[in-house]
C-alpha cells in the first residue's frame, strides 16, 4: 500500500514537472530551419507550431513542386508531352513558315506552340518532363501551395499566342504547303511531259 | 448577519436595489471570469503541448472567447424530438444557478461579503449538491444514452466525493469552531480576535502572514487541503475526474444535446465552479483574504498589506493560482476509470479524511 502510494506520488510528480517545464518554455518561438540542417530532428524547445502563411519551411533546391515553362525557350519538340506518364501536358504545334528565332541556348525555333497546357490536377510531380527537355525550358519551381476555386484553374496555360495569331500562322502554313504542293505538282507534270 | 451588505450599501439606497446590484455584479464577475478562464485554459493547454493556442482574434487571441460567445448566441436552440422538454430546458439554468448562488456567502475581504451567514459552509455544500440535480435533469431530459450515462456517472461521483470533502471541511470547522466563512477567514490573519498559534505552540496573533493560515495553524489540515482539492476536482467534473463528460467515450456526456446559449450556460457553470471550489479551498485552508506576508520585527508587512482592496487582491490571486493548478492537472493526468475513481474515494481519501477529523479533535483539546 505504502509502495503503491509512493509510486503514485513519484509518477505524479514526474508528469506534473514535465508539463510545467513545457508551460514555462513556451515563450520560445519555433525557428524555421531547412530540412538539410543538422539540427532539424533535434528535440525542440518551446512551441512547435510553424505559423504557416507568415512562416514557412524553406523548400530544398532540388524539390519537385509545380511546373513552369519558359515559352520563349521552348522549341515545341513535344518530348515532355510524350514522356509524361499521366498525359497532363497538351501541346498543339504549328510549323512555322520560316525560322522564328533562337532560344537562349542557341537552338533554332521552327515551330509555334499554339497551345501548351499543363493540368496540375493530373501532374504527379515525377519531374520526367524536366529531364527530357532539350532546352531546359520546363522546370520545377518552389511553388507548392497554390489553391484555386475551380478545377479548370489548375490547367496552366503557357502559350503566349492568341487564337487569332494561331489562326494566322496556320493560314500562312497552309498557304505555304499549298504553294509547295502546287510547285511540286507543276514540277511533276513538267517532268512527265518531258 | 447583514454586516457585509450594510457595508456595501450606500446611505438611503433601497436594500433591494443593493441586492440586485450585488447579484448583477456577481453575475458579471462570473461571466467575465468564464471568458478569461476559457482563454487561459486554451493557452495553458497549448503551451503544455508545445502549441500556440489562439493567436489570431485580437492581440494574442484575447478576443477569441468573446468571438466564441458571439457565435454561441447566434446558434439555434435545438430540442431533440424525444427529449423531456421541461427538464431539458430547465437543466442549464439549474446547473448555473446552483454554482452562482454558492457565491452568495463568499467573503471577499474583511467585512465584504454578499451575505454573512453563520451556516455559510453548510449552505455551500447544500447549494452545490443541487448542481447534481441539474446534471441528472440534463442527462435524463436529453433522452440520449450518452447523456444519461454521463449524468449517472456524475451523480455517483459527486455523491461519493462529498464524503471526503465534507470530512476535510469538518476538520477545519473543528479547528475554527465556526461555520461562518467570514469568521473562518478572520481567524487566519492579524485581524483575529483570538490567539492564533502556528503549529500549535508559536503565538503568531501579531505576526500573521502565512504562519496563521489554517494549513500551518494545524499542519494536518495540509492533508485535509489536498483531500478537499482532489474532491473538489471530482465535484466540478474536472480532469482527471471528468468521466461524466469523457469525450472519448461519451461524446460530451450530459451536455451532448445542448446547443447555443444552453450549452454556454453549462460551460459557464463549469468555469464558475472551478473558481468557486478554489475559493472555498482558499478560504478554508490558505488564509482566505489574508496576506501571506508576516510582520517581521519593525517591518510590518502584514499590517501594510491588509485592507479591503488588499483583501480582494489576495483572495483573487490565491484563487486564480489554484485555478491554474486545476488547469495544469487537467492537461497532465489521464482520466481515471470509474472503479479507480471509487477506489480512490472510498479506500484512500475517506479514511484519510477521518484521520484528519480525529487529529483535529485532539489538536483542539490539547494544543489550542
Amino acid at each position: 500500500m505504502a509502495d503503491r502510494a509512493q509510486t503514485g506520488i513519484s509518477s505524479l510528480w514526474k508528469g506534473m514537472s514535465l508539463t510545467i517545464r513545457h508551460l514555462f518554455t513556451a515563450n520560445g518561438k519555433r525557428k524555421v530551419i531547412p530540412a538539410s540542417s543538422d539540427n532539424y530532428f533535434k528535440q525542440l524547445e518551446g512551441t512547435n507550431t510553424i505559423q504557416y502563411p507568415k512562416q514557412s519551411l524553406p523548400v530544398p533546391e532540388v524539390g519537385r513542386y509545380q511546373l513552369d515553362v519558359e515559352i520563349d525557350d521552348c522549341i515545341v519538340c513535344d518530348l515532355c508531352a510524350k514522356i509524361c506518364p499521366v498525359d497532363c501536358i497538351t501541346i498543339d504545334s504549328i510549323k512555322a513558315t520560316e525560322l522564328i528565332g533562337y532560344t537562349s541556348d542557341g537552338s533554332p525555333k521552327r515551330i509555334h506552340a499554339a497551345k501548351f497546357d499543363i493540368d496540375m490536377a493530373k501532374c504527379m510531380y515525377c519531374g520526367l518532363c524536366t529531364i527530357v527537355c532539350p532546352t531546359e525550358c520546363i522546370v520545377m519551381t518552389n511553388q507548392y501551395d497554390r489553391s484555386v476555386f475551380g478545377l479548370s484553374d489548375l490547367t496552366y496555360e503557357f502559350s503566349d499566342m492568341t487564337a487569332e495569331e494561331a489562326k494566322e500562322k496556320q493560314a500562312l502554313l497552309d498557304q505555304q504547303l499549298a504553294e509547295r504542293a502546287a510547285a511540286k505538282q507543276k514540277k511533276d507534270e513538267g517532268g512527265s511531259a518531258v | 448577519m447583514d454586516y457585509g451588505l450594510k457595508k456595501l450599501s450606500l446611505h438611503g439606497v433601497n436594500i433591494y436595489l443593493t441586492y440586485v446590484l450585488i447579484g448583477v455584479g456577481l453575475f458579471a464577475f462570473t461571466a467575465l471570469f468564464a471568458l478569461f478562464a476559457v482563454y487561459a485554459e486554451r493557452k495553458v493547454s497549448a503551451f503544455i503541448q508545445d502549441r500556440l493556442g489562439p493567436t489570431e482574434t485580437g492581440k494574442f487571441g484575447l478576443l477569441q472567447t468573446l468571438a466564441d460567445g458571439l457565435k454561441l448566441v447566434q446558434k439555434e436552440l435545438i430540442i431533440p424530438a424525444a427529449a423531456d422538454k421541461i427538464l431539458f430546458m430547465m437543466a442549464p439554468a439549474i446547473i448555473f444557478l446552483a454554482v452562482y448562488m454558492g457565491f452568495a456567502v463568499m467573503p471577499w475581504a474583511a467585512g465584504v461579503a454578499p451575505t454573512q451567514l453563520n451556516l455559510g459552509i453548510y449552505y455551500i455544500f447544500a447549494i452545490l449538491a443541487i448542481e447534481t440535480l441539474g446534471i441528472l435533469m440534463a442527462g435524463w431530459g436529453s433522452n440520449n444514452k450518452y447523456s444519461i450515462l454521463g449524468a449517472m456517472r456524475s451523480a455517483a461521483q459527486i455523491i461519493s466525493y462529498e464524503i471526503p470533502a465534507g470530512f476535510a471541511v469538518i476538520a477545519v470547522v473543528m479547528i475554527a469552531q465556526s461555520m461562518d466563512m467570514q469568521t473562518i477567514s478572520t481567524q487566519q490573519g492579524i485581524l483575529s480576535t483570538e490567539t492564533i498559534k502556528c503549529l500549535g505552540f508559536w503565538n503568531v496573533t501579531k505576526i500573521g502572514g502565512i504562519f496563521s493560515w489554517n494549513i500551518l495553524r494545524a499542519p494536518h489540515l495540509l492533508v485535509a487541503f489536498v483531500i478537499y482539492f482532489i474532491a473538489s476536482l471530482a465535484e466540478s467534473n474536472r480532469a482527471p475526474f471528468d468521466i461524466p463528460e469523457a469525450e472519448s467515450e461519451l461524446v460530451a456526456g450530459f451536455h451532448t444535446e445542448f446547443t447555443g446559449m444552453r450549452f454556454a450556460f453549462v460551460f459557464f457553470s463549469e468555469y464558475s465552479m472551478m473558481f468557486l471550489v478554489s475559493m472555498i479551498s482558499v478560504i478554508l485552508f490558505l488564509g482566505a483574504w489574508n496576506t501571506p506576508l508576516p510582520n517581521i520585527g519593525a517591518v510590518h508587512l502584514a499590517d501594510w498589506t491588509t485592507g479591503t482592496a488588499w483583501g480582494i487582491l489576495w483572495i483573487v490571486l490565491k484563487t486564480l493560482a489554484l485555478v491554474g493548478v486545476q488547469m495544469w492537472i487537467r492537461w497532465t493526468l489521464p482520466r481515471l476509470r470509474v472503479d479507480q475513481l471509487m477506489n480512490l474515494c472510498w479506500k484512500v481519501l475517506t479514511p484519510l479524511a477521518f484521520i484528519c477529523v480525529l487529529i483535529s479533535g485532539i489538536w483542539r483539546v490539547y494544543l489550542m
